[in-house]
C-alpha cells in the first residue's frame, strides 16, 4: 500500500467508526465491535507508517489548498509517529475498558461517547501527521471541539461549568496566541508554514526579541500542554467520564499540545533557533515552577483524578522543558516522556475509574485496605506509579535520565535539583495510595462492601493491568525507540531544501 | 466550469445586456407585483425575478472571467459619455453574485415567513418593496455613474425604510426604528449627493471612469477633497461604519425577520462596496491625503467597531440585537482589511465581506425559522430550542462556529487572511486586536448556543416544532457553503482576489 493511501486511511478511518457507531447506535454489542474492530485496523495502518518512517521514509499526503498559500498536507516524521502509535495503541486498550466502564456505570448516550471518541482520535491522528501548521492547527481545534462533549458528558451542573472552562481555555489560547503566532510565522517565513528539517526560520533574520514573542506565543497558545499559568482546564475537565479522562487527558489531547510544543521546536524554530532565543530561558523557568508547584497541589488533592490531573500537569511539562532546552538529550527526553507518561497516565486513571465503577469512591483516604478486595488493581496502580516515578526498570526512567542528561548539556544544571525534588513529590503523593491500599496500618477499618454486586467488571482491570506490563516493556525496549527518534534530532548543519508540494 | 457551460449556452441578447438586466428586471417585475392580484402569485414572481436576476449576475461574472483583468462597458441607450454607464469589472461582478444570490435565496424561503408576519392584503406590496430594494441594491452595484450610484441608492433605501416599519404588527417599535433609520439614512443619502456635487463642479462630469481620469491632476483642490470627504463619510453611514452605525441595532430587532435577514446579508456590503470603489478605483490611494485617511481615520474606526461593538454584543439580551451589533464588529474587520490599502488587505476584507454575507445569512435565516413557531427572540426564548428543532439549530450553529472564526469554516479562512495582511503590513498590534475580538466573538456566541442546546426550555414544549421546509432547504444550503468554503476556499478567495486587483490596478499587486 502506498504512504498516501496509509496516510488517508489513518485519518479517514476513524470517521468510518464515528459513522458506523452512528448506524449502529441501537445495537450496543454491533456498535462496540465496530469501535474494537476499528482501532485494531488504525492501530495496523499506523504501525505500517511507522516502519516506512524507521526505514527512512517519510510518508506524504498533499490534499490541497484551502486557498493558495493554506495546504492541507500531512507528513510523518518519527515524533508524529512516537505519537500516532501511542494514541492508536492505547485506544485500543481504552476501548475495551471503555466497554466495561461505561456498561458498569449504565452511563447515558453511550453512542454520542463512542462517535466524539472516534472523532477525538481522528484530530490526533491529524495532529500527529500534520505537515504544516496550518494543518497542525485545524486538527488541534478539531481535538478541542470533538473533546467537548465529552467532558460534558454527564450534563449537570457541575459537568457543565467544567466543560465551558475546558473550552473557553483551549479556544481562548489557541486562537488568542496560537493562531497568532501561526499569521506571525507566516509573514517572517515568507509566507510558507511547513515543517521543515533543521527548522523552518533557522535562516530566517529576526530580531531576538521578536523570536521571544513568537515562542512565548507558542508555548502558552498550545493550552493543550497545560503550562502553568494555563493549566487549570485540566482538573476541571476531570468531570469527564474516567476513560476520557485515561486516553483524551492523560495520552491524545494533553500529548497533542506537548507534541505540537516539540514538533514546533524542532521543526519551526530548529535547535540552532531556540538556542539563541531568549525567552527560552524563561519557559524553562516557567516549566521547572509548573513541576514543582503542580506536585505540591496535587499532595493536597484527596480526590483521587483531582490529584492524577496535577500530576499530569507536573509531568507534561517534563516534555516542555525538554523541548525547551534545545539539546539533543532533552529534546530525546522530552520525546521518551511521551511515550513513557502515556503507558503509566493512562494506567492509574483505568485503575482510578475501575475502583469508581467497583465502589463508587473517589477520595483516596477512603481507599485504605481496599487493595485486599481489588489486588490487580493496585498492584498495576503501584507499577504505573514506579514508572512515573522513574524506578527503573520501568518505562519512566529513561526519560528522567535523558533529561537531565539534557540539562547538563545544556548548562541548566539547576535543573537537576527540579527534576530530583519532582521524583520525590511523585513518591509522597503517589505511592503512598497503593501501599496503604495493599497494606493497610493496623487498627484501619475495612473498606465497605462493592456498590456494584461482583466488583469492577473484568475489563475495566485487564486493561490497566496490560499497561502497566506495557510499562515494564517499554523499559527494555528503549534502544529501537531512541534509535527511531534519533533522526529527528540531529539537526542537518544547513537547511534542507525543503520539500514544496 | 459551470460558468463557462452557462455561457455557451446563453442567448446572445442574454450576454450582452447582462449587465443591465441585473437591476431592470426585478425593477420592473416590482411594478407589476403592486397589481398582482394574489400573495402567492407575488412570490412566486418575486422568485422569478430574483433567479433571473441571479442568472444575469453568473453570465456577467463568466465574461469577466473569460477575459483575465475584462471590464464590460454598458452605454444605456447608447449615449456615450453624457449618458449612463453600468461597468462591471472582477469587484462588482463579485458582489453582483453575492447580492443576487442571497437575494434569490431569500426569495425562496420568503413566503413561509411573511405569511407569519405580515398582513395577508399586504404580502404582495410587500414583496415589491423586497424587489424595488434588491433591484436598487443591484443597481449601486452595476452602476458606473456616480449620480446614478445615488439613484440606486435611494431606491433601496426607501424601499427598506417601508420593509423596516413593516415589523410594526409584531412590534410597535419597528416604527421609531425605521424613522431612526429614515433620519439617518437621509443624511448619509445627502451627503453622497453632496459630495458627488463638489465633485462635479470641479471635474464636470458624473461617469466614474471619467472621474478616475480626472482626479489626479486635481490632487490639491479643496472641493474635491471636501467632496470625498462628504461622499465617505455619506456611504460609511449605509454601511453601518462606526460610529455611524446606530441605525442599525434597532432597524436589525424589529423589522421582520426576512427583512432582517435580507439587509445583514447585502445592503451594508453594498454600501462597503461603494465605498471601496471611490476609495480605490475613483480616487487613487496614492494621494498622501487619503493615505492618511486610510492610517488614522477609517483603520481605528474599523478597530473601534471590532472591539467596542463585540462588547457591547456580548452584553445584549435580544439574539437579533446581539447579531446586529456583531455585523457592526464585523463591518470593521472589512474597513480594516480595507485601511491597509494592500492587495492582500483589500483582498481578505472582500473574502469576509463574502463569508459573512453566507454567515448572517444563515443566521438570521435561522433565527426567521424560529420565529415561525416560537415567541420572542431573547436569549432566554432560545433555550432548549436544540432539541425542539434541531435541524434549524443544527445550521445556526455551524454559521455560527463560522462567525467565531473556527477552523473548516469560511469565517476561518477570511480571518486568517486578514491577519496575513496585516502582518505582511507590519501591523501586528492590529492582529492582536483581532483576535481579541474573535474572542469576544467565542463569548457572545457561547452564550447563545449554550442556552440553545445546555439550557432547559423556559416553559417545556412537548412538540417539536422545526421550521418549514422551504426555509431548511435555503438555509442548509447556506450553512454547508459556511463549510464548504472553510475547506476548499478557491472560489470566493480567487473572486476576492481578483476584486482587490480591479480595484487597486494590477501594478499594486506586484
Amino acid at each position: 500500500m502506498t504512504p498516501e493511501f496509509l496516510i488517508a486511511a489513518a485519518l479517514v478511518l476513524p470517521l468510518i467508526i464515528a459513522a458506523g457507531i452512528a448506524a449502529l447506535g441501537k445495537f450496543p454489542n454491533l456498535r462496540e465491535g465496530v469501535t474494537i474492530v476499528g482501532s485494531f485496523a488504525l492501530f495496523a495502518v499506523v504501525v505500517q507508517l511507522t516502519m516506512m518512517v524507521s526505514a527512512g521514509q517519510r510518508p506524504e499526503l498533499f490534499i490541497g489548498e484551502a486557498v493558495p498559500g493554506l495546504a492541507f498536507a500531512f507528513r510523518l516524521e518519527p515524533l508524529g509517529a512516537l505519537f500516532a502509535v501511542v494514541a492508536s495503541g492505547l485506544w485500543i486498550v481504552n476501548s475495551f475498558y471503555s466497554i466495561g466502564y461505561m456498561r458498569g456505570n449504565r452511563e447515558r448516550n453511550q453512542t454520542r461517547f463512542y462517535i466524539c471518541f472516534a472523532l477525538a482520535i481522528c484530530g490526533a491522528m491529524g495532529v500527529a501527521m500534520s505537515g504544516n501548521l496550518f494543518t497542525l492547527f485545524v486538527f488541534y481545534e478539531v481535538l478541542t471541539l470533538s473533546t467537548y462533549p465529552l467532558v460534558a458528558h454527564k450534563g449537570d451542573a457541575a459537568a457543565q461549568r467544567g466543560a465551558r472552562i475546558y473550552l473557553l481555555t483551549l479556544l481562548g489560547t489557541s486562537i488568542g496566541f496560537f493562531l497568532t503566532a501561526v499569521m506571525w510565522t507566516w509573514a517572517l517565513a515568507g509566507q510558507r508554514l511547513d515543517f521543515v528539517d533543521g527548522g523552518l526560520l533557522a535562516g530566517v533574520a529576526m530580531s531576538p526579541v521578536v523570536a521571544s514573542a513568537l515562542l512565548l506565543l507558542f508555548v502558552f497558545g498550545l493550552g493543550k500542554a497545560a503550562l502553568m499559568p494555563f493549566h487549570f482546564w485540566l482538573p476541571n475537565a476531570m468531570v469527564a467520564p474516567t476513560p476520557v479522562s485515561a486516553l483524551l487527558h492523560a495520552v491524545a489531547v494533553v500529548k497533542a499540545g506537548v507534541f505540537a510544543v516539540m514538533k514546533i521546536s524542532v521543526y519551526i524554530f530548529g535547535v540552532d533557533l531556540m538556542n539563541a532565543t531568549p525567552s527560552a530561558d524563561f519557559l524553562i523557568i516557567v516549566a521547572c515552577v509548573t513541576i514543582v508547584l503542580a506536585s505540591l497541589i496535587a499532595m493536597t488533592k484527596d480526590n483521587l483524578k483531582a490529584r492524577l490531573a496535577y500530576s499530569t500537569i507536573a509531568q507534561l511539562a517534563y516534555v516542555t522543558l525538554g523541548a525547551l532546552l534545545a539539546t539533543q538529550a532533552g529534546m530525546m527526553g522530552g520525546s521518551l516522556q511521551i511515550a513513557a507518561h502515556a503507558a503509566g497516565k493512562i494506567t492509574l486513571f483505568m485503575c482510578a475509574g475501575a475502583i469508581y465503577v467497583a465502589t463508587g469512591l473517589t477520595n483516596v483516604s477512603d481507599m485504605k485496605g481496599l487493595g485486599r478486595k481489588m489486588p490487580i488493581v493496585f498492584i498495576a496502580f503501584f507499577v504505573a506509579s514506579l514508572s512515573i516515578i522513574g524506578i527503573p526498570p520501568l518505562a519512566g526512567a529513561w526519560p528522567k535520565y535523558e533529561l537531565m542528561q539534557g540539562a547538563v548539556d545544556g548548562g541548566a544544571d539547576w535543573v537537576l535539583a527540579v527534576l530530583i525534588i519532582s521524583s520525590l513529590l511523585n513518591i509522597a503523593y503517589l505511592l503512598p495510595i497503593p501501599i496503604l491500599a495493599l497494606m493497610p496500618l493496623p487498627g484501619t477499618k475495612p473498606p465497605k462492601e462493592f456498590k456494584r454486586p461482583g466488583g469492577a467488571p473484568a475489563l475495566t482491570v485487564a486493561a490497566p493491568a496490560f499497561t502497566a506490563a506495557l510499562c515494564v516493556l517499554l523499559f527494555f525496549m528503549i534502544t529501537p525507540i531512541s534509535n527511531f527518534l534519533a533522526p529527528a534530532f540531529e539537526a542537518p548543519g544547513t537547511l534542507i531544501e525543503a520539500e514544496l508540494p | 466550469m459551470i460558468l463557462e457551460s452557462l455561457l455557451v449556452s446563453a442567448p446572445e441578447w442574454a450576454i450582452d445586456h447582462a449587465p443591465v438586466l441585473i437591476p431592470v428586471v426585478p425593477l420592473i417585475m416590482a411594478a407589476m407585483l403592486a397589481l398582482s392580484p394574489s400573495g402567492r402569485l407575488s412570490w412566486i414572481l418575486s422568485m422569478v425575478a430574483t433567479a433571473a436576476s441571479f442568472y444575469f449576475a453568473l453570465l456577467t461574472l463568466g465574461r469577466i472571467q473569460s477575459a483575465p483583468g475584462g471590464i464590460i462597458e454598458y452605454w444605456i441607450g447608447n449615449w456615450d459619455v453624457i449618458g449612463i454607464e453600468f461597468r462591471v469589472d472582477a469587484l462588482n461582478a463579485m458582489i453582483l453574485l453575492l447580492v443576487t444570490g442571497m437575494g434569490f435565496l431569500a426569495s425562496i424561503f420568503a413566503w413561509s415567513t411573511i405569511v407569519a408576519e405580515v398582513q395577508k392584503q399586504k404580502i404582495s406590496l410587500f414583496l415589491s418593496a423586497f424587489l424595488l430594494c434588491f433591484a436598487g441594491l443591484c443597481g449601486v452595484t452595476a452602476t458606473g455613474d456616480a449620480f446614478n450610484l445615488f439613484v440606486f441608492l435611494e431606491i433601496s433605501s426607501l424601499s427598506t425604510y417601508v420593509l423596516v416599519a413593516m415589523g410594526a404588527s409584531r412590534d410597535r417599535r419597528a416604527l421609531t426604528s425605521a424613522f431612526d433609520y429614515l433620519i439617518m439614512g437621509t443624511l448619509g443619502a445627502s451627503f453622497y449627493i453632496i459630495g458627488v456635487g463638489f465633485l462635479y463642479a470641479a471635474t464636470g462630469t458624473l461617469n466614474m471612469a471619467e472621474l478616475a481620469a480626472q482626479l489626479p491632476a486635481l490632487s490639491g483642490n479643496r472641493s474635491v477633497q471636501v467632496g470625498f470627504a462628504f461622499i465617505i463619510v455619506g456611504l460609511g453611514l449605509k454601511a453601518a461604519m462606526w460610529p455611524l452605525h446606530q441605525w442599525l441595532p434597532n432597524a436589525y430587532a424589529y423589522s421582520p425577520s426576512f427583512v432582517t435577514m435580507f439587509l445583514a446579508a447585502t445592503a451594508t456590503k453594498v454600501a462597503l462596496y461603494a465605498m471601496i470603489r471611490w476609495l480605490f478605483t475613483i480616487f487613487n490611494p496614492d494621494y498622501a491625503f487619503e493615505q492618511a485617511i486610510f492610517t488614522f481615520i477609517l483603520a481605528p474606526l474599523g478597530i473601534a467597531a471590532m472591539v467596542i461593538c463585540s462588547f457591547q454584543a456580548v452584553f445584549q439580551t435580544d439574539v437579533r440585537r446581539m447579531l446586529a451589533y456583531s455585523s457592526v464588529a464585523q463591518v470593521g474587520y472589512m474597513i480594516l482589511g480595507i485601511s491597509i490599502a494592500t492587495t492582500a488587505g483589500v483582498a481578505a476584507g472582500l473574502l469576509h465581506l463574502f463569508n459573512h454575507s453566507l454567515i448572517k445569512g444563515a443566521l438570521f435565516m435561522a433565527i426567521a425559522g424560529i420565529c415561525i413557531n416560537y415567541k420572542g427572540t431573547t436569549i432566554r426564548d432560545f433555550a432548549g430550542l436544540g432539541r425542539s428543532a434541531p435541524f434549524t439549530m443544527a445550521a445556526f450553529a455551524i454559521a455560527a462556529l463560522s462567525l467565531i472564526g473556527v477552523p473548516l469554516t469560511a469565517g476561518f479562512i477570511s480571518k486568517l487572511q486578514l491577519g496575513y495582511a496585516l502582518f505582511e503590513h507590519g501591523w501586528w498590534w492590529a492582529v492582536l486586536l483581532v483576535v481579541f475580538s474573535s474572542f469576544l466573538a467565542v463569548l457572545y456566541v457561547g452564550r447563545i448556543l449554550q442556552s440553545i442546546f445546555f439550557m432547559p426550555p423556559a416553559n417545556p414544549r412537548k412538540t417539536r416544532k422545526e421550521a418549514p421546509l422551504l426555509l431548511l432547504v435555503p438555509l442548509w444550503i447556506l450553512a454547508l457553503a459556511n463549510i464548504y468554503f472553510g475547506i476548499d476556499a478557491n472560489f470566493p478567495a480567487g473572486l476576492a482576489r481578483d476584486g482587490a486587483i480591479a480595484a487597486l490596478g494590477l501594478e499594486a499587486f506586484q
